[in-house]
């Protein structure tokens, strides 16, 4: 290694150890209470769509979409008016992990790239966050797919 | 009343994890969200998420690894009655619900409401 790349490792180095002191603290204790208590009040009001979807008829299998096609409503309406980003910053992933948080993570995007146009604004970017979601989640659903099918466990 | 605190436990616990992950590992949202959806599927693979919905309810539907769970159970659901093809057409059968609610809401919002600030 000459000199010249170790100054610039050693200056990397110091920007790293100065980046870090720099970034805010983050409270951790008081984030993973806020997290557990709001994630936690979002998946009990989930609870009372899927107890209320039981009584209408739906069994455990079929609640699930209904379910979530209400909590994306929910989420993506609260993110309209404005309320679910201003949660987000109080709540950390107790807002995000929620399927509420994937439906802002969307309207969120659509709603600030209007401005760059409907089709090539709003249409491209409402899957900033929720693309990659969904790329890697589908992904790893077929590689499992493939495991199951190959050793062809599900198989009559 | 019992399942109301079953799923505000269990899914509060998973909000908790998550965000231990985001601090500790100084990550982004986007980052979390994206991980805990490939875990959620590789715990569906394996078997251990179907028992948590059954016994939490929302609290392990609502969360997203109840989402990459939705993705696994759809391909492995399709693989069963129409073999190797399913591994193509389960995931996005499955899920095919909260997306297009995402996409058609997410829409819709943006067309009706200004962004503040």
């Amino acid at each position: 290694m000459d000199s010249q790349t170790r100054e610039t490792d050693e200056e990397h180095l110091n920007y790293r150890r100065r980046a870090r002191q720099t970034e805010p603290k983050r409270p951790l204790a008081r984030n993973l209470l806020v997290a557990f208590l709001v994630g936690g009040a979002i998946c009990a009001l989930g609870q009372g769509v899927f107890n209320f979807l039981l009584t209408v008829g739906y069994t455990p299998k079929t609640a699930a979409a209904p379910l979530s096609i209400i909590m994306v409503f929910l989420g993506s309406i609260f993110t309209g008016v404005g309320v679910y980003d201003r949660l987000g910053k109080l709540a950390g992933m107790g807002s995000a992990l929620p399927v509420t948080g994937f439906a802002n993570s969307i309207t969120s995007a659509a709603m600030e790239a209007r401005r760059e146009g409907f089709i090539l604004g709003l249409g491209a970017r409402l899957f900033t966050i929720a693309g990659p979601v969904i790329v890697f989640g589908a992904t790893t659903a077929f590689l499992v797919g493939i495991v199951f099918w190959a050793a062809g466990t599900l198989h009559r | 009343m019992e399942s109301y605190l079953i799923a505000f436990g269990v899914g509060g616990a998973m909000c908790a994890l998550a965000q231990l992950v985001l601090d500790l590992g100084k990550l982004t949202p986007a980052v979390v969200m994206v991980l805990f959806v490939v875990l959620g599927a590789l715990a569906s693979g394996l078997g251990v998420y179907a028992p948590l919905v059954k016994f939490a309810g929302a609290g392990a539907l609502v969360p997203l690894p109840g989402f990459g769970h939705a993705l696994v159970q759809g391909v492995l659901e399709d693989v069963r009655a129409q073999g190797f093809l399913g591994i193509f057409t389960g995931g996005l059968r499955a899920t095919a619900a909260g997306l297009k609610a995402g996409i058609v809401f997410g829409f819709l919002m943006a067309v009706i409401f200004r962004p503040r600030g």
